[in-house]
């Protein structure tokens, strides 16, 4: 066995840390072509039949204040699309990795602490859902028929509104899978994924939800519809939309509640 | 003197729950450096939760648990970069090809891109997986997984090898593959602490054993002093039809050291075979003898008799 200077190991807990990234990033990139497929199919569909087909055949829908439908539905689709990437990149994986494969043992011997190895999934399903978000924007902003009206006045804010949306992903992710059994993930996404979308102010702002005040105080439980008004008032600012204080402190809520809970599964489940 | 790669202190494990189990009921061990330990001993006997407290992913209840002087509960991610890991499950990264489980591997143990590259090209080749490299894990045969993880946890060179039940499952000619290699890191200075059911494992890999059952450790030793320990040389399974009675008249004759009941009918220790067998063939011929056997006795002649219990029960 030849022994090489470069092969030395030293172990540190940030190179483990960056190691493990690199190791989500190779598997990613195997898998681009479902990356592309999976983030692009469900927001395609959807602005090509509501913003493109429809008015073309006459059966249109006006959005608030004269808005048309596909610019309230840009920052909402961006939305759905950075928020529940963090679900199919890091919450199904790691849900197999605990429930089948226990592929997780092998990764909790990475030398570094346990909560360390728990947020890298949050960083990277970050870095996925903030590629998510931006590879869905041109599709949304390109494809339909009608005017879409976007106009960021405040770009701070939206860096800001990104950048959280992408961690809360991330952390929605994680705590999805260190909670769900790899077998009722499909029940996941008919009973978590699909309300939280419907009901997550993606294809409406919240404030036109005043008629039916029950269900606008309701959804106020819902991350996504932070993220979907954080967007709105970043993107499409002629459009009703919450105050930024309201939906920003929400957000760093819901991040902090949801990595709180995440890390603290992990660690269970790794360490018995 | 060294200290000790491996030490164990007063651990116990209690899984919590409404019906809590003491899974480690008080186990000492010293593993020196370099040494290759096995611990034996039938499945639910503590072995793995002993090994789990030790890479750091058991929490133990009680006691001290120290891996090449780091104490695992205390400083966790300095012990585990000391250490390789072999679980009795595949946890082969299945997102990646099997050179990149090895590449990758190395870089979470902090080596540089290019040696991490070197170093996984080597063990490709030493645990006879290059024609395997680019493909997924998922089309290696339990052999060569194995071996891909044996291959995975001494990449980045541990000071500490833990193989939890290595061979299980595999066909006896890649359980020989199996420990030859082990064999070989046993003569790099690997210090190796595994858990078998397998008396031939423990018996042919450890320098020392430590028998386990319930939690506790019965005895422990070399191989063969622990044989020697039954104070007998051979070992004479008798196949009987009706066994009753035939005890006492076999422990009356000189030479038997031991009569226990067996699923076959009877188990006979005796110092050596000379003499004794055509006596006990005499007799147990009123008692339906079908058939005899006489061999060594072995590891697993050591746990019955502590147990009167076969380590596959």
């Amino acid at each position: 066995m030849t022994d090489h200077p470069s092969e030395a190991t030293r172990p540190t807990p940030g190179r483990a840390f960056l190691g493990l990234l690199e190791r989500d990033l190779a598997a990613l990139r195997r898998n681009l072509a479902e990356f592309v497929l999976r983030t692009a199919v469900q927001p395609l569909m959807f602005v090509f039949v509501f913003t493109y087909l429809f008015p073309k055949i006459g059966q249109g829908f006006t959005g608030a204040g004269g808005a048309s439908f596909a610019t309230i539905l840009l920052p909402g689709l961006v939305a759905v699309a950075a928020v529940f990437s963090g679900i199919t990149a890091v919450g199904m994986p790691l849900a197999i990795e605990f429930g089948a494969t226990r592929e997780i043992e092998d990764r909790a011997m990475a030398p570094a602490p346990v909560w360390m190895i728990a947020v890298e999934k949050v960083v990277y399903g970050a870095l996925h859902a903030l590629a998510s978000a931006l590879f869905v924007f041109p599709l949304v902003y390109l494809v339909p028929a009608t005017p879409v009206s976007v106009h960021v006045a405040n770009w701070p804010l939206l860096l800001v509104v990104l950048l959280l949306a992408s961690a809360i992903s991330g952390a929605l992710g994680l705590t999805l899978g260190t909670i769900v059994k790899p077998e009722r993930i499909g029940l996941m996404f008919a009973v978590v994924v699909l309300p939280l979308t419907f009901l997550g102010c993606v294809y409406y702002p919240w404030e036109r939800l005043a008629p039916v005040r029950w269900l606008q105080v309701l959804v106020l439980a819902n991350p996504l519809v932070y993220v979907s008004e954080g967007l709105r008032n970043a993107l499409t600012p002629t459009l009703p939309h919450m105050p930024s204080w309201a939906f920003l402190l929400a957000m760093v809520a819901c991040l902090a509640g949801l990595l709180a809970l995440g890390i603290w599964r992990f660690l269970a489940r790794v360490v018995t | 003197m060294e200290p000790p790669a491996i030490s164990v202190q007063g651990l116990v494990k209690v899984y919590g729950g409404p019906a809590p189990v003491r899974a480690v009921d008080g186990i000492d061990l010293d593993v020196a450096p370099g040494e290759t330990f096995g611990l034996l001993g039938p499945n639910g006997a503590g072995k793995s939760t002993t090994v789990g407290v030790c890479t750091t992913r058991v929490r133990a209840t009680a006691g001290r648990v120290t891996v090449a002087g780091i104490d695992v509960s205390a400083d966790p991610t300095r012990a585990k970069a000391q250490m390789g890991v072999v679980t009795q499950f595949n946890t082969l990264d299945r997102a990646l090809t099997v050179r990149q489980n090895l590449y990758h591997h190395c870089r979470y143990f902090g080596m540089a891109r290019a040696g991490a590259r070197r170093r996984a090209d080597e063990m490709l080749d030493r645990f006879r997986l290059e024609d395997k490299a680019v493909g997924m894990t998922m089309l290696l045969s339990g052999g060569m997984a194995q071996r891909l993880q044996l291959a995975r946890a001494v990449a980045h060179r541990p000071r500490v090898l833990f193989l939890d039940e290595p061979t299980a499952g595999l066909d006896p000619q890649s359980r020989l593959a199996l420990w030859e290699i082990v064999d070989e890191l046993k003569a790099e200075g690997v210090t190796v602490l595994l858990t078998t059911h397998y008396m031939e494992e423990a018996d042919s890999l450890c320098n020392r054993v430590a028998i386990v059952d319930h939690g506790k450790v019965l005895v422990s030793g070399p191989p063969a002093e622990l044989r020697r320990s039954l104070g007998a040389g051979t070992l004479i399974t008798l196949h009987l039809a009706d066994p009753d009675g035939l005890r006492p008249g076999l422990e009356a004759l000189p030479g038997v050291t031991k009569v226990e009941p067996s699923p076959e009918g009877l188990r006979v220790l005796a110092v050596s075979a000379d003499r004794v067998v055509p006596q006990i063939v005499a007799a147990a011929l009123g008692h339906g003898l079908s058939d005899l056997a006489v061999t060594e006795p072995t590891l697993e002649t050591v746990f019955i008799s502590l147990t009167g219990r076969d380590l596959r029960d």
